[in-house]
């Protein structure tokens, strides 16, 4: 590592202005807690760290009628602590709760976690099966994206130079909606899921069939992924271990993980059917209240 | 003639709680640690380290480094001192001189990652950590050794050139097998055929880390006149300067080691890595030094303790008595020999009572981190198969094995693997205080659906050691007492050890002021390690504070006498802090009001003691698991959990406690989670916190304790050493508890997730 410069524009133009100026030698800097990290180990060579908070529309944290706006510079612990998040969004407060430890989500960010791209980021797969979308300034204007199709490779996103994620907006869900994340790892906390699933239900008036899931699985291939045939496979299905289970073994195909330190292809495929079949029964729970 | 101590029970000081000397300075953060030290000019090191883990190497150009603004020197192999090809004793382990400077900075081969090339000094860390990436290294790669059985093969290539190995006395050219040793007693062949019951298999492990929060320092200056000051976190001054002095070819006394305090170390912080290289920067560049490891640098080029296999058989008789038990261990010792085979064949067999026994040991060079010693090294891995056997002999036989590790448990006059025969250990007394334990005699519950539970036990054992240390005394005038001793303070030993100074003085703990001090201030004192600082230092303690009760008794004499010299020495009794006329009673006069005379009674009372103790009391524990596993995802979580020992006297019952919850739970993180993943083509690839999977304090449940006391007569109050058992019978324990719940052993550590998974398939 060598010194490299902070700045902090109040902005959304300056702060575009900046990055585009020094393509790679510069990143944004949300809550730092991926960034810094990466930088000491050389991942990245920096000139310049350009600071998001100072920029209003980075910070705002707002529920409406239309949905949930998380400002890309708001850290989890304000997230996870909003009663109506809690209450409205409870599978965004599964991933925000378990991202490192009090420390970390002090200062971590969804927005840092999102652009981190990792495949095991415990929030992305909440965002895509809530439908969010990303919302993107640069050089030549604003453009939105769905968080589905935003990360396209381990550590990278279809952020282009000059490119500044602003906010994520996760539309509101309807009634008779549910949601949950989980990931499984070996301690319980401050480790990197294994494999991760979230998914979202949505139930028909009566309450005992699917009317539409969507299943995202982390941690087993090389961005978060959205698991359209097993989501899928339940349009129309009756609540029951039948269609739940033909649901998470269809997850398992569509996983399609390494073998690393952190676990084994058949080890993470394994976790991805148990967890699926977890996350739909608690997703169908939340539905019903 | 070794003096022997009877056991004591009416004590006033040794037993209670004192808050520890150095707690409010480490809390408060003040405390000195070695990235702490600043010195006026002070210039920091760092080091060009290979990528490889094991190659050639053709050439290191230094050019484009030395050109670099801000560096002020850069050194290579080619600045270090050529050093003697012999073995020297550094208190827990002994070394080579000319394969340690190889290894601290590689001439013509790297032999694992990380290895140094080459060292930069700069004016700051970051422009010395930019520049030694600037280290041209040309580099012929060859062939990995991971593990012993790659190493040991035919066509193995040769990691150390030219290592003669010892194959049971015979030499051996051309291999990389440092060590073959073998302990053979009775008939061990004949008792097998007589077993009724037989047990075999062989149990694997991977290389694990001590952990230590604080990674390793140097702080250096070499003077003009090549006097070299040192300061570092070390568990052993002493033996640092040692090694520092075979390594720079000076003499031990132009070499001043000033221990700093220390941020864990549990064996690791014995050998130096950083502390020549920034004693020969400071040579080069004329300006005292600094180095401080990265946490990757902390995993793949200090010490771990071995990885490797160890096979075992036991046999048994219908009455279910151990007749016969042997074994073959084979241990990674890393890129250089010296893998603690040693004391895993003086442990394998300790808390058991068989007549008949072999132990075949190999030390086997790979292309890994020279391992150093961890807690009990070697121990818990051979316990790890001996308990796992144990209870597996049990399981085929129909045995409870609670009664049957009762039944053969050793004792007084036992022979132990190696041939020692213990004097007064607490095998049994553990074991009955186990099973009067209430966690013993409570029952399991029930799991929530989709877990089950299952409880293990298991035994362990470490011998302790004695070896040398100093301590000074000096009395205040106010009553207290400076302490002066050489042994760093790694797990409340300033508390230990001047708790004993002040029983034997008859004054409270507080009134001792320990200070540790640097290797020109106090005698010779060997490493904190071993278990031993509380019984050897402790002991120095004793001898010293009895010393200066007998110099103090010719001070009340003197006073007494007022000029007369009626009064001897030999007319004054202390007792419990006070000074008594052996003819007159109602004459009597304590440590602090004499204290406050002295200065007009012959001046400043000082003592010493020094001891070399050849052995120490042996320890033994036992631990209960009940643990918990999901049947779906094979994750398990320990639910309750007791280690019971005996630790001879539980001097400060708190940080035996603490000592005995610590070996716990580094062993609960071993035996499920914690290992050196290993690339195929070398390398640590989980050189971090975030996948070395420690546990932390949410995987744990409170470690309950069971302190027994069986005083070793080797010690004026009975201590054994406390810091090694603990960590010796938790894989075991917990591999039998894994049994207990799901049917099934596991003999691979660590019994992660991913394997509870693939043993539930089977
Ligand atoms: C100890 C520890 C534990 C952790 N545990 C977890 C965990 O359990 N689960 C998990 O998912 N992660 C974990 N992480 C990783 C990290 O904390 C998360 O990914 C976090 O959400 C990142 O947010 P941040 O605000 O700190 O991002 P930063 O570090 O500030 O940024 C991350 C990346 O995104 C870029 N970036 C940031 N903001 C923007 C923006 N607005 N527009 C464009 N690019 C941007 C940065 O340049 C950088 O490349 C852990 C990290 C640590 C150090």
């Amino acid at each position: 590592m060598h010194p490299f410069s902070y700045v902090a524009p109040k902005t959304i133009d300056e702060a575009v202005a900046v990055l585009e100026k020094n393509g790679t030698r510069a990143r944004p800097f949300a809550g730092g807690t991926d960034l810094l990290v990466q930088a000491r180990a050389n991942k990245w060579d920096l000139d310049t760290v350009v600071d998001i908070k100072k920029i209003p529309e980075t910070m705002s944290l707002e529920v409406s009628q239309e949905g949930l706006t998380i400002g890309s510079g708001v850290p989890c612990y304000q997230v996870y602590n909003n009663e109506q998040i809690k209450k409205e969004y409870p599978g965004i407060v599964d991933g925000a709760l378990i991202i490192g430890g009090i420390q970390i989500q002090s200062r971590a960010t969804i927005g840092g976690n999102l652009c981190n791209a990792a495949p095991s980021g415990d929030s992305i797969c909440p965002l895509i099966v809530y439908n969010a979308v990303a919302h993107i300034s640069g050089p030549s204007g604003s453009r939105e994206v769905a968080v589905e199709d935003f990360c396209t490779g381990p550590g990278s996103t279809v952020l282009q130079n000059g490119e500044l994620l602003v906010k994520i907006v996760v539309p509101k869900p309807n009634a008779g909606s549910g949601t949950a994340y989980q990931r499984f790892t070996p301690r319980n906390e401050m480790d990197i899921a294994v494999a991760g699933v979230a998914v979202s239900v949505q139930l028909n008036n009566n309450g005992d069939d699917f009317e539409s899931v969507r299943i995202a699985l982390a941690a087993v291939g090389p961005t978060p992924i959205l698991a359209n045939k097993a989501g899928s496979s339940l349009s129309g299905k009756p609540i029951n271990d039948d269609s739940i289970s033909e649901a998470a073994s269809l997850a398992k195909e569509e996983a399609s993980p390494i073998s690393d330190m952190r676990g084994t292809i058949e080890q993470r495929k394994h976790l991805i059917e148990i967890i699926t079949t977890r996350m739909i029964k608690e997703a169908v729970k939340r539905a019903r209240g | 003639m070794v003096e022997t101590f009877e056991p004591k029970s009416d004590y006033r000081v040794i037993g209670s709680r004192p808050v520890r000397h150095d707690g409010f300075d480490k809390v408060t953060g003040r405390a000195i640690y070695g990235a702490d030290v600043k010195l006026p000019g002070l210039i920091w090191g760092a080091l060009a380290r290979s990528p490889h883990a094991h190659a050639i190497v053709k050439s290191i150009d230094t050019s484009e480094a030395e050109k670099t603004p801000g560096v002020l020197g850069v050194i290579t192999s080619k600045d270090m001192p050529e050093t003697e090809d012999k073995m020297i004793d550094l208190g827990e382990g002994d070394e080579n001189p000319r394969w340690t400077s190889n290894r601290l900075m590689a001439s013509t081969k790297v032999i694992y990652r990380g290895h140094p090339v080459a060292a930069v000094a700069a004016a700051d860390r970051y422009v010395a950590e930019e520049a030694a990436k600037k280290v041209k290294v040309e580099y012929e790669i060859l062939p990995v050794h991971n593990d012993v059985d790659s190493a040991l093969a035919n066509q193995a290539e040769i990691i150390i050139d030219g290592m003669v190995g010892n194959d049971l006395g015979e030499e051996v050219k051309n291999t990389n097998m440092a060590t073959h040793e073998r302990y053979d007693f009775g008939d061990v062949n004949k008792a097998f055929k007589d077993a009724a019951y037989i047990e075999e298999n062989t149990y694997t492990m991977q290389m694990v880390h001590q952990g230590y929060i604080e990674p390793q320092n140097a702080t250096a200056f070499w003077d003009e006149e090549d006097r070299v000051k040192v300061w570092t976190s070390t568990q052993g001054a002493f033996t640092a300067r040692t090694a520092l002095a075979n390594l720079l070819q000076l003499d031990v006394s132009r070499i001043k080691v000033t221990p700093c305090e220390i941020g864990g170390g549990f064996g690791g912080k014995i050998p130096v890595y950083l502390e020549p290289i920034a004693a020969l920067l400071s040579k080069k560049t004329g300006r005292p030094v600094k180095m401080v490891m990265e946490r990757t640098a902390v995993f793949e080029t200090t010490g771990p303790t071995p990885g490797g296999k160890v096979w075992v058989k036991i046999g048994a008789d219908n009455n279910g008595k151990l007749i016969a038990a042997e074994s073959k261990i084979w241990f990674e010792a890393g890129c250089n020999p010296g893998s603690m085979i040693g004391p895993a064949a003086q442990c394998i067999y300790a808390p058991y009572d068989i007549p008949n026994t072999r132990i075949d040991s190999y030390d086997v060079v790979v292309n890994k981190p020279k391992v150093a010693p961890y807690r009990a090294p070697g121990s818990p891995q051979v316990a790890y198969a001996m308990e796992s056997a144990v209870d597996d002999l049990c399981d085929k036989a129909g045995w409870d094995s609670m009664e049957f590790r009762i039944n053969n448990a050793s004792t007084q006059g036992t022979r132990r693997g190696d041939g020692v025969r213990f004097s007064v250990i607490g095998t049994k007394d553990v074991l009955s205080a186990t099973k009067s334990s209430n966690h013993w005699n409570s029952d399991l519950g029930t799991a929530p659906e989709g877990k089950v539970r299952g409880r293990g036990i298991s035994n362990g054992y470490w011998f302790n050691i004695g070896l040398k240390s100093s301590v000074n005394l000096n009395v205040n005038n106010d009553g207290t007492v400076t302490l002066i001793e050489g042994s760093t303070d790694i797990g409340g030993s300033r508390a230990s050890i001047s708790m004993q100074a002040a029983e034997a003085l008859g004054i409270p703990a507080e009134d001792v002021r320990p200070s540790i001090v640097d290797t020109d201030s106090v005698g010779y004192t060997d490493v904190t390690g071993g278990s031993r600082t509380t019984y050897a230092t402790g002991f120095a303690a004793w001898k010293a504070a009895n010393n200066l009760v007998d110099e103090l008794k010719g001070r009340v004499a003197m006073l007494w006498s007022e000029g007369t010299g009626e009064f001897g020495k030999d007319d004054v009794t202390f007792e419990s802090g006070v000074f008594w006329s052996k003819a007159e009673p109602q004459k009597s006069i304590s440590f602090k009001e004499l204290a406050g005379k002295l200065d007009n009674l012959g001046g400043p009372a000082i003592s010493t003691g020094s001891v070399d103790l050849e052995s120490a009391g042996d320890g033994f524990g036992m631990h209960i698991a009940d643990i918990e596993v999901d049947r779906a995802t094979g994750k398990t979580d320990v639910i309750r959990y007791t280690a019971v020992q005996d630790v001879g006297k539980a001097i400060h019952p708190s940080y035996v406690e603490g000592q005995m919850q610590g070996g716990a739970v580094q062993g609960i993180g071993w035996a499920l989670n914690e290992e050196y993943y290993m690339q195929d083509e070398g390398g640590m690839a989980n050189s971090s916190f975030l996948d070395y999977r420690m546990p932390t304090s949410l995987d744990l449940p409170e470690i309950e304790t069971v302190i027994v006391e069986i005083p070793t007569p080797l010690h004026p109050y009975g201590v054994r050493g406390v810091g090694e058992v603990p960590i010796c019978p938790p894989l075991a324990a917990i591999g039998n508890a894994i049994k207990d719940a799901l049917g099934v052993r596991l003999t691979d550590l660590p019994m992660n997730p991913g394997k509870i998974i693939e043993a539930l398939k089977k």
